[in-house]
């Protein structure tokens, strides 16, 4: 029926297609056909959502309601003890982000928190109700806001301070108005909870394991249990899978002890088709087999099969265990409302039947990669999870205590159950460890994760923002598998296709698009009836055998089956239409799944989706005067959603929607209309200018470099006190610009400079991407960069005897005074002082004595103290500049003192620069500008790049952005490079730029006549010559290069130190080594492994082989184990050779020496 | 003397600008080159003594345009060069910063400062110039802007007191400073009527917000670009050498359309003939070589594009310390000097 109902409609439309066409004639020369520019909707979406929406969203969504539901579902504390005793909690919210000191409630803002270290975090407040006293007298008492615990804030959500502020309310905050929040400061330390891969929870997945044999699995999860189910195929019989039992147990038995006694009737409800009662009837005659009848068998069969609980409860004795299993874990999802096993039946019925097709057509399978089957765990998800799991345990605690109290016999004052509950500290701790730490040990969820925070990257402002879209995956990335790295085109406008990072992680760490929406959970109840209004058959009504009747489909609703629909497409476009009237959530998607012939509403939370434009019949419902009315400021994004002109579409309903590219493109069966094609890429990827004509990995391996660029970070860069960070002294904002660059901010907080770029062979220090660069452009500013670093911090401690470090003033004359030099007079380094190596940063001095008797601080002695100053230990000849001084308050009310350290460098030789499409380079040599090539006009270029780069990485993108912004200089506006924006005008045309070119005298393909600055001839080649936005990279040879002499050993093996940090040496590792054997230069050899690394003289003893010792009393060698000196001679060894020697000895192991020739 | 062939007389004088690429971009050096016909191709200083011309274009305060004809490319290119890198000139090379609360770091700024132009400096290795920078900006009064006029002359050298930590020196005699004048530079007579000044008032140097302050010291110093690019008296200088489109065939109606439109800079003219119309070369030193006139079929075999080899025409921008002609001059001195 339903089917029929499609095809009337589709006849419907094409008669009336045949009737309009002369009518269509004139629509396409229409006004509405052609283009309507769509762009304005993006910046008024990211001003509605922000770009990182997904997470305040979800985290917001906890906040409201998820916070509530679960102070909801555990709302009482009972005592064992005294049951007339309790507490219970009748509301729960979040206050507003503040701070307790000493009983003093101050309002806290981020960056306070950020440069005092101190946890941005908000009271938990509850409203209880609760008994007190004991004995006689019970009086039931009530508080309000009462704080259980601290919350950490995600900034920028509906609990945060910077919530509505506008750009000047934000500067006073100290907050900058580009930061897109979303994170936590804990600590001071600005941590992500990234976003989290997942295979959908509560459906069925039906594919193959390793053996080749056909699983059904549910993974599934309610509020009470979290289980996974799985039914195998395996030698032509059905088995269940399930932790609780030690084996696998034939499907028939579990259908049995669910009281399906009737073999009839499960094969009824697997359908009609023969092919379908055949692959079961070898399961049903195991079970005849083992003689399992009735359900009574099957469950004590089960009973014998099941696993021993680890603690044994008392409900389960009643029931049986295995009735329990049955009821509890398998299938969690589906629920049994008084022992009625029905519907669990109908699930293993539609799980068989979904796995029978896909044995008899191996297309029925699903796609573990397909995002539609992913769902994306936010932090407001992961957060739930923590406090609930905090939460709980906080309930058992308190109602330990109270039976604890209420067991005493004597009790002085009357017992306040709230007193316990203030004294918690859990929830504010729990949460702030696992957020700092990044390990969610959950024992009551079954979760151990690791890493899932990190440390906000604030290298770039672009890296920052890359961070916040970073999708982190399910599997371990050692997996040698492709699938899951493979490009998926469900990915389409939901994740980022180039923005993924190279080596291992590669194509399994993500990143959202620009559009993307991760919805919240949203509740099922009004849904499910409204399902049924719609005409939604219930199941309980129906009998097995209608389950699967051709001429219907089955309506699932989050996993769960809810009926049956005669007319699925029916109900499917009326339940759009209800959603596109607001009337349901617009993140409720609907998919009508032709194959598995059923209708999947979806309302879960963490499902990808992003918005496009309606259309009817290929015309866009959104129309000029729709984008006139934006642009003027009267209708909003949201207008747009409850006007019906816009829907969020998830990856599953969009199987069921036809989008065009474009309207031009669109056709009468064309059901939507993306709103920018540029959206399918990410943040970063959004920065390069015609990506669309670079080759794929160069835009992936852009995306990798921009979040190294320097330049600037925030508005706020030079307020705060990052452990490192790099900026630019003059960045600029690109000259070939992109709508996402606008759209995220990047013209306003820059990472690179323009350079005039001439692409010649020049001088040969420009091989392998080596680049020159002209010397007179590095001294007026080009690729200058100032490095900040932090010095750790230097507490002024307390001490429990009451002594106290001081901070002395500093010596001005006499011997040490010269390291004193940069002190101020409070013996703290002063701000814009030039700092040399060793010189002191902090004139400190440490109490020698910190414990025992009392004393106090004033009446010390000079002697009690010694000195424990802080010196500058850089690089010798580097002079460095004390950018900032910050003395703040610590946890623990200590002064501390934080230096932030300057460096300005200008570009030397081996600092990394790129371009914006993947191709870095290094710079090669560093050339007079008189010696570089000069054009007609006499433009002289910043940098030269070999035409080498070219050909391999075609990166035709980089051609066309430095065309592109030499018509942009020349004719003094932006041009724009968005990806694919050529059609829609986003993208500036070859053909018009190469115009624009010869209007203003240039060759329309951007090659100029140049002369050679050496020789003063023209060069015998035009030369293509203009501007490119130039990075520079974090990469620097400052940082890196690294030489020694002699320097630090090893304690252990006396051997040199390793790494840079330490002063390490050069290792001849096991390679070298093996060249050196085989080439035969053994004195080589010998001087590199032994003289200059460890050389010892040692006391062999001939006789016995041992290690003697050299008696200075004696002036001779002496062998300890043979008591005398005659038969001793000297060598020389390395020192982690004896040490060996000496190890194995201590194992009762005796290596001897034996010496061939010896004196 | 005999002539060369054309074809080869033109390898010899003039670059080819081909659609492709230019062609005989070098110039022929050696004597001999033409020997077997007979032709000499030595250098030959009366033969340079009379070809030879300097003619003024154009000469404004900062900057001129003009043709040195005769002249082989390397020789021209010596004088770019030179102008470029070796012609001295005053920078603010030193900077003692005495109090700076501006978000602007030291370094940034005194980096800006040495790209501040001065005018009238005399280049002289024996003198320091000194500048004082002391602008505040109150509290509760809007932000200010420094520009390069806040930069003031201290013709009797530095006003800092130099810190001395043993406070032994009597207070009678003139507190130590960081210069010593023998006499007031205001008093040298190439300063009398022309103070020392940034060349243009209004380079930003920095910000101010409310509260904040700069003071300091600069000291400026002779030096040249090979060292930093600030101690370049030339924006830049540069030549190209004089264009020359020939027509090689009469390019008649609309073909002769075509061409003046094709060109972005209006080099072609059309002339009348009466019964026609024929395109003309009407300023062919216009040139910007984009090569609009040989694009596309066939026009390459109509126009050709050259550039006369010994012909520069020379741009030279000052920065302002020195008039572009001097700079010139300086610049022919100091070639002279290196010969010798």
């Amino acid at each position: 029926m339903g089917l029929k109902q499609e095809d009337i409609l589709n006849k419907n439309s094409k008669n009336l297609n045949v009737s309009e066409i002369p009518v269509d004639k004139q629509k396409l020369a229409a006004p509405i056909k052609s283009a309507v520019d769509k762009f304005q909707l993006l910046p008024e979406f990211l001003k509605v959502r922000g770009l990182v929406k997904q997470h305040l969203d979800s985290f917001n969504y906890f906040v409201n309601t998820g916070i509530k539901k679960i102070v909801r579902a555990n709302d009482r504390i009972v005592s064992d003890i005294d049951p007339s005793i309790y507490l219970r909690f009748k509301d729960v919210r979040i206050g507003e982000p503040s701070m307790t000191v000493d009983g003093i409630t101050e309002k806290i803002n981020p960056h306070a928190c950020r440069l005092s270290e101190m946890t941005y975090a908000a009271p938990i407040l509850v409203n209880i109700e609760y008994i007190q006293g004991s004995h006689g007298q019970k009086t039931r008492l009530e508080k309000n806001d009462l704080v259980i615990g601290r919350m950490p804030i995600m900034l920028r959500s509906c609990c945060c301070v910077l919530q509505g502020k506008d750009e000047a309310e934000l500067a006073r905050l100290g907050e900058c108005p580009l930061d897109p929040g979303g994170y936590f400061v804990i600590k001071g330390t600005e941590k992500v909870i990234l976003i989290q891969e997942q295979l959908s929870k509560n459906r069925i997945i039906i594919d193959a394991d390793k053996k080749g044999n056909i699983n059904a699995s549910v993974t599934s999860s309610s509020e009470a249990t979290k289980s996974k189910t799985v039914i195998q195929m395996e030698k032509e019989k059905i088995y269940l899978l399930l932790n609780q039992f030690v084996k696998k147990i034939p499907i028939m038995v579990v259908m049995k002890a669910m009281g399906m006694e009737s073999d009839q009737e499960v094969v009824q409800m697997l359908g009609r088709d023969p092919r379908f009662s055949a692959l079961l009837l070898p399961s049903i005659e195991e079970c005849a087999g083992i003689g399992i009848y009735t359900k009574e068998q099957a469950l004590a069969y089960l009973d014998t099969k099941a696993k021993r609980p680890l603690y044994a409860s008392s409900a389960s004795d009643q029931d049986g265990r295995a009735f329990c299993i049955l009821r509890d874990v398998f299938i969690a999802n589906v629920p049994v409302r008084c022992n009625n096993f029905r519907p669990k039946c109908l699930y293993v019925a539609v799980m068989l039947r979904r796995m029978m097709e896909a044995i008899l057509n191996k297309d029925a399978m699903d796609d573990k990669d397909y995002v539609g089957n992913k769902r994306l765990e936010l932090s407001g998800q992961l957060i739930s999870l923590l406090f609930e799991d905090l939460f709980k345990t906080t309930l058992a605690q308190v109602k330990k205590s109270i039976d604890s109290v209420l067991s005493k016999t004597s009790r002085s004052s009357a017992l306040d159950p709230s007193q316990f509950l203030r004294r918690m500290e859990f929830i504010t701790t729990g949460l702030e460890r696992t957020l700092s730490t990044g390990n969610f040990d959950i024992q009551r969820f079954r979760m151990h994760r690791k890493g899932m925070t990190q440390v906000l990257a604030r290298l770039s402002f672009i890296g920052t923002l890359g961070f916040m879209t970073k999708v982190s995956p399910q599997f371990e990335k050692s997996r040698k598998v492709s699938g899951p790295r493979a490009l998926q085109p469900s990915q389409w406008g939901m994740l980022c296709p180039c923005d993924t990072p190279e080596g291992e992680a590669c194509g399994l760490v993500k990143n959202l698009a620009l559009m993307t929406h991760v919805t919240t959970d949203e509740d099922e109840g009004p849904l499910v009836s409204l399902c049924y209004c719609l005409g939604v058959e219930d199941l309980e009504l129906l009998s097995g055998e209608e389950l699967h009747t051709p001429n219907s489909f089955l309506v699932m609703l989050n996993g769960l089956i809810l009926g049956k629909h005669r007319r699925p497409q029916h109900f499917a476009n009326a339940l759009r239409k209800l959603r596109r009237a607001g009337k349901v959530g617009e993140f409720v998607s609907v998919f009508v799944n032709e194959k598995q012939r059923c209708v999947y509403i979806a309302s879960d939370g963490g499902r990808v989706c992003r918005p496009l434009v309606i259309a009817d019949k290929g015309i866009s419902r959104i129309k000029e005067h729709h984008m006139k009315e934006l642009l003027d400021g009267v209708r909003t994004f949201d207008d747009f959603l409850s006007d019906g002109l816009i829907e969020y579409l998830d990856v599953n309903e969009e199987n069921n929607a036809l989008i065009a590219l474009y309207e031009g493109e669109a056709t009468p069966e064309t059901t939507h209309i993306e709103i920018e094609p540029f959206t399918i890429l990410g943040v970063i990827a959004g920065l390069i200018p015609y990506p669309h004509h670079n080759q794929s990995p160069r835009n992936t391996y852009q995306c990798a470099m921009g979040k190294q660029a320097m330049g600037n970070i925030a508005y706020n860069q030079l307020c705060r006190m990052d452990t490192l960070l790099y900026l630019l002294v003059y960045p600029q904002r690109p000259l070939l610009t992109t709508r996402t660059i606008e759209l995220v901010g990047y013209d306003k907080l820059g990472a690179g400079q323009n350079a005039t770029v001439a692409v010649i062979s020049y001088s040969g220090y420009d091989i392998e991407d080596a680049i020159v660069m002209n010397k007179s452009s590095l001294d007026r500013g080009f690729g200058r960069c100032i490095v900040m670093k932090n010095r750790s911090s230097n507490v002024i401690q307390k001490y429990e005897n009451g002594a106290t470090d001081r901070i002395l003033r500093p010596q001005r004359t006499g011997p040490g005074s010269e390291k004193m030099l940069i002190l101020d007079d409070d013996g703290i380094a002063s701000p814009g002082e030039i700092i040399r190596p060793n010189d002191i940063l902090l004139n400190k001095e440490v109490p020698i004595h910190t414990r025992g008797t009392r004393v106090s601080s004033d009446s010390l002695p000079d002697s009690a103290y010694k000195p424990v100053r802080q010196s500058y230990k850089g690089p010798e000849g580097e002079s460095c500049v004390m950018d900032r001084v910050s003395l703040s308050t610590d946890r623990n009310g200590n002064l501390s003192i934080k230096f932030l350290i300057r460096h300005t460098r200008r570009p030397e030789l081996g600092d990394k620069f790129s371009s914006r499409h993947g191709q870095k380079g290094v710079c090669g040599i560093i050339i007079q500008q008189e010696d570089f090539p000069f054009s007609e006009r006499g433009i002289c270029p910043d940098l030269i790049m070999n035409p080498h780069g070219f050909p391999s990485r075609m990166t035709v993108g980089k051609m066309i952005e430095l065309l592109g912004g030499k018509a942009g200089v020349s004719c003094g506006r932006f041009h724009y490079g968005s990806a694919f924006g050529e059609p829609s005008g986003h993208a500036d045309k070859v053909e018009t730029i190469s115009e624009t070119l010869v209007k203003h005298g240039f060759c329309y393909n951007g090659k100029d006549f140049i002369y050679s600055g050496i020789t003063g001839c023209p060069l015998q080649a035009y030369i293509f010559m203009g501007p490119i936005y130039y990075q520079k990279l974090k990469h620097m040879v400052l940082d890196k290069m690294h030489a020694r002499g002699n320097g630090p050993r090893v304690m252990l093996t006396r051997q040199p130190t390793e790494g840079r940090a330490r002063k390490g040496g050069l290792r001849v590792g096991e390679m070298e080594r093996d060249c050196l054997i085989a080439y035969g230069a053994s004195m080589l050899i010998f001087e590199r492994l032994m003289v200059s690394s460890d050389p010892f003289e040692v006391q062999v003893c001939r006789k016995c082989g041992l290690l003697g010792y050299y008696s200075h009393k004696l002036k001779t060698g002496i062998c300890s184990s043979c008591k005398n000196g005659d038969d001793v001679s000297t060598m020389q060894l390395p020192y982690a050779c004896k040490l060996l020697i000496q190890e194995l000895q201590s194992m009762n192991i005796v290596p001897r020496l034996k010496l061939a020739e010896a004196n | 003397m005999g002539q060369l062939p054309p074809h080869l007389e033109l390898q010899r004088s003039r670059v080819s600008c081909n659609k492709d690429a230019p062609i005989h971009t070098e110039s022929i050096q050696y004597s001999g080159a033409y020997a077997s016909m007979g032709i000499d191709n030595s250098s030959r200083l009366d033969r340079f003594s009379n070809n030879f011309r300097v003619e003024v274009v154009r000469l404004n305060e900062d900057d001129m345009e003009f043709d040195m004809i005769g002249i082989d490319a390397a020789i021209a290119n010596s004088f770019r060069r030179i102008l470029i890198a070796e012609l001295p000139k005053m920078a603010i090379e030193k900077v003692l910063i005495a109090n700076n609360t501006s978000i602007i770091q030291d370094e940034v700024l005194a980096h800006r400062l040495g790209l501040v132009p001065i005018q009238n400096d005399q280049p002289n290795e024996k003198n320091t110039i000194v500048f004082k920078l002391h602008v505040q900006c109150k509290r509760g009064s809007p932000r200010i802007t420094v520009k390069s006029d806040a930069l003031k002359w201290l013709p009797n050298g530095s006003e800092l007191v130099k810190e001395t930590r043993n406070a032994t020196s009597d207070s009678s005699s003139k507190p130590e400073t960081y210069t010593y004048f023998c006499c007031s530079q205001e008093t040298i007579p190439e300063f009398v009527k022309n103070p020392i000044i940034p060349k243009y008032p209004d380079i930003i140097i920095a910000k101010l917000g409310p509260g904040q302050e700069i003071e300091l010291e600069a000291y400026a110093v002779k030096g040249i670009r090979k060292t930093h690019a600030k101690w370049s008296p030339v924006a830049t200088a540069w030549y190209r050498m004089l264009p020359e489109v020939v027509l090689l065939e009469d390019i008649e109606d609309d073909l002769a359309e075509e061409l003046k439109s094709k060109c972005p800079v209006n080099l072609f003219d059309i002339e009348d003939l009466g019964k026609g119309r024929r395109a003309t070369v009407a300023r062919p030193r216009a040139c910007t070589l984009c090569r609009e006139c040989i694009r596309g079929d066939d026009w390459e075999k109509r126009v050709a594009l050259h550039r006369v080899k010994d012909h520069f025409i020379f741009t030279i921008e000052s920065t302002g310390a020195l008039p572009p002609e001097v700079l010139f001059t300086e610049a022919v001195k100091i070639l002279e000097d290196t010969n010798a």
